[in-house]
């Protein structure tokens, strides 16, 4: 036994066989110390921050003014922006992502799915720079014509956008969803001489639902972390309004306002960027385990 | 009749007619998009604003450095990614079989894929930029993208790997091939065309990024082209947001979109060389 070992140990062959599977394994290592470091530098500068500006007063505080004295860092009022611009795209997003994905896997026939699908895709790779500039120079002009005393910078108007940008991801993982639902369940209803309606509302939706949520909720993370869209479109304010028609500022927006202000490393207006990314950081990944669990469950099923 | 048609059932109609509805939004939206980038585009989008530099004038301004930057930085994340997003997937479709170390490497790439690109930024702008001393660098820029990409990158690959049937592994091994032999001669060839495919829309994805160059403090505007890995340098989405920025209607909407133009250009390209790598060689 102990013969053999040694021969396999000096057998070169084996050697390189085995020092291949280290660096590959190191390769994947990689994604692991990423998330370590991720986890590692937000906490590190976000620890020094909460050592100046005490964490009941950063996630209570209702005024964020970084860099203009008297300083405060009360996060509430980016919150309230990037919970503004979270729901008026999901009003947006989920109607028609859903409508869109129970067309594409009950309906359409393979032509219109061929001409879709591809479009949907091109949507989901615009870059985030392009739809704020869109927000900026289309939708906001509409809006202004609906609503005259609209600001230039809305929530309404990057919100809008952002719905737009979180659709094609709403859409292509609720039809994966109701495209693993198996026909032997829609046919059981077509057999029971239930119409396509009775059968699409009645057993596809109800039997995927878990596969639809899990999309919801990836697309909602998706618009909380969206960053370019709202910093270009919904302006540079941070308060507590609820209107959406005001300037607003979201978290990230806040996080690209603080970085292109060019602070010194050190200050608390530096280390605020990081405790900002923790916190969206956490609410992210808490948003993606739940997706995870949601989208397992249907795997599960079926 | 075909019981599974609408005909007869009004409520049925009225709802296929809602889907309908709301799936051409999507389609309309693209169509209006691309509209209005080409119509605010016309008149400032010409080969002068190709080649030349940003300027305080916006019928001199040009994106040329910043087009520089781009193609830089996306030759930089495909080197780093490649190797790195291939290695990991070969090791977890090829060597990890189903254990638990694997369960927890996906599980953490797919959370990885999640986290927004500005938090990236950030991880970049500490670990890159100030620990690691590389300063505003091509090179900073191009790893922190590479990190960005990463998880996509990683997925793709599996994805192709998987696609390649268990037979030809167990032909090349029936010959007495080593693992590592098979991996190189039959897998890797065999999953190429697919993993490059994922790679080129994994780039096209880093190229449109925006955020994560801000958070690492990269320039907005450039006046020269960067000439090294640790030059200074600005990107396509940067000079956009620049001159999105600019108070002035010429900037604001022609100059920018005459960029947004450029940067969908490439993007398109990027696209159809990966489709038609995926047409050419799938079986």
């Amino acid at each position: 036994m102990d013969n053999r070992l040694k021969i396999k140990r000096t057998n070169p062959k084996v050697l390189k066989e085995r020092a291949i599977k280290s660096a590959l394994f190191s390769c994947a290592f990689v994604s692991l110390l990423v998330t370590i470091l991720i986890i590692a530098t937000l906490l590190g500068d976000a620890i020094n921050f909460f050592t100046e500006v005490s964490i009941v007063e950063f996630l209570t505080g209702t005024n964020w003014s970084p860099s203009m004295k008297p300083y405060s860092f009360g996060v509430l009022p980016l919150v309230t922006g990037t919970l503004m611009i979270t729901v008026i795209s999901a009003v947006v997003a989920v109607p028609l992502g859903v409508a869109t994905s129970v067309y594409l896997s009950e309906y359409a026939d393979k032509k219109v799915r061929k001409v879709v699908k591809p479009v949907l895709e091109v949507l989901a790779g615009i870059p985030t720079v392009v739809y704020g500039f869109f927000a900026l120079t289309f939708i906001t002009p509409v809006l202004q014509t609906i609503f005259p005393e609209i600001s230039l910078y809305n929530a309404l108007s990057a919100g809008i956008v952002v719905g737009i940008m979180i659709l094609p991801m709403i859409s292509s993982l609720s039809e994966d969803a109701m495209s693993s639902v198996p026909d032997d369940l829609r046919d059981g209803g077509y057999a029971l001489g239930a119409s396509k309606f009775n059968v699409t509302t009645g057993i596809v939706v109800p039997a995927s639902i878990s596969g639809i949520l899990s999309s919801f909720i990836l697309g909602i993370s998706r618009a909380i972390g969206e960053t370019m869209a709202v910093t270009i479109a919904a302006g540079r304010l941070a308060n507590m309004s609820v209107d959406p028609l005001k300037s607003i500022e979201t978290m990230t927006a806040a996080m690209v306002e603080v970085a292109e202000g060019d602070i010194a490393a050190g200050t608390a207006a530096y280390d605020s960027l990081f405790a900002i990314g923790l916190l969206l950081f956490v609410i992210t990944l808490a948003m993606n385990m739940v997706s995870q669990y949601l989208k397992s469950r249907y795997k599960e099923k079926y | 009749m075909d019981v599974r048609s609408n005909k007869g059932d009004l409520k049925g109609q009225i709802f296929l007619f809602l889907l309908v509805i709301a799936t051409c939004v999507g389609v309309a939206s693209l169509a209006i998009l691309v509209y209005s980038v080409l119509e605010d585009a016309t008149g400032w989008f010409d080969l002068a604003f190709i080649f030349n530099s940003p300027s305080r004038f916006p019928e001199e301004a040009g994106i040329y450095p910043a087009l520089i930057g781009s193609i830089y930085l996306m030759l930089l994340v495909a080197v780093f990614s490649f190797p790195l997003g291939v290695g990991t997937a070969i090791y977890l479709e090829e060597y990890a079989g189903q254990s638990r170390i694997k369960n927890i490497i996906e599980l953490n790439i797919s959370n990885l894929a999640a986290v927004p690109s500005i938090v990236y930024g950030l991880l970049g702008l500490a670990l890159f930029v100030r620990a690691l001393n590389m300063g505003r660098s091509l090179i900073a820029g191009a790893l922190t993208l590479t990190l960005l990409i990463l998880p996509i990158v990683i997925v793709s690959s599996q994805e192709a790997i998987r696609a390649v049937p268990d037979s030809l592994r167990d032909a090349s091994y029936g010959i007495g091939s080593t693992k590592w032999q098979t991996i190189r001669k039959i897998v890797i060839p065999e999953a190429l065309p697919g993993i490059m495919t994922g790679t080129i829309l994994s780039l096209s994805r880093a190229i449109g990024e925006t955020a994560p160059l801000i958070m690492i403090g990269a320039a907005t505007s450039m006046y020269s082209a960067p000439d090294g890995i640790f030059s200074l340098f600005s990107a396509m989405p940067l000079q956009i947001y620049a001159w999105v920025g600019q108070p002035q209607y010429a900037f604001q909407e022609g100059v920018a979109s005459a960029g947004i133009l450029l940067l969908l250009i490439v993007l398109l390209t990027m696209n159809s060389v990966a489709i038609l790598i995926r047409n050419r060689f799938q079986r």
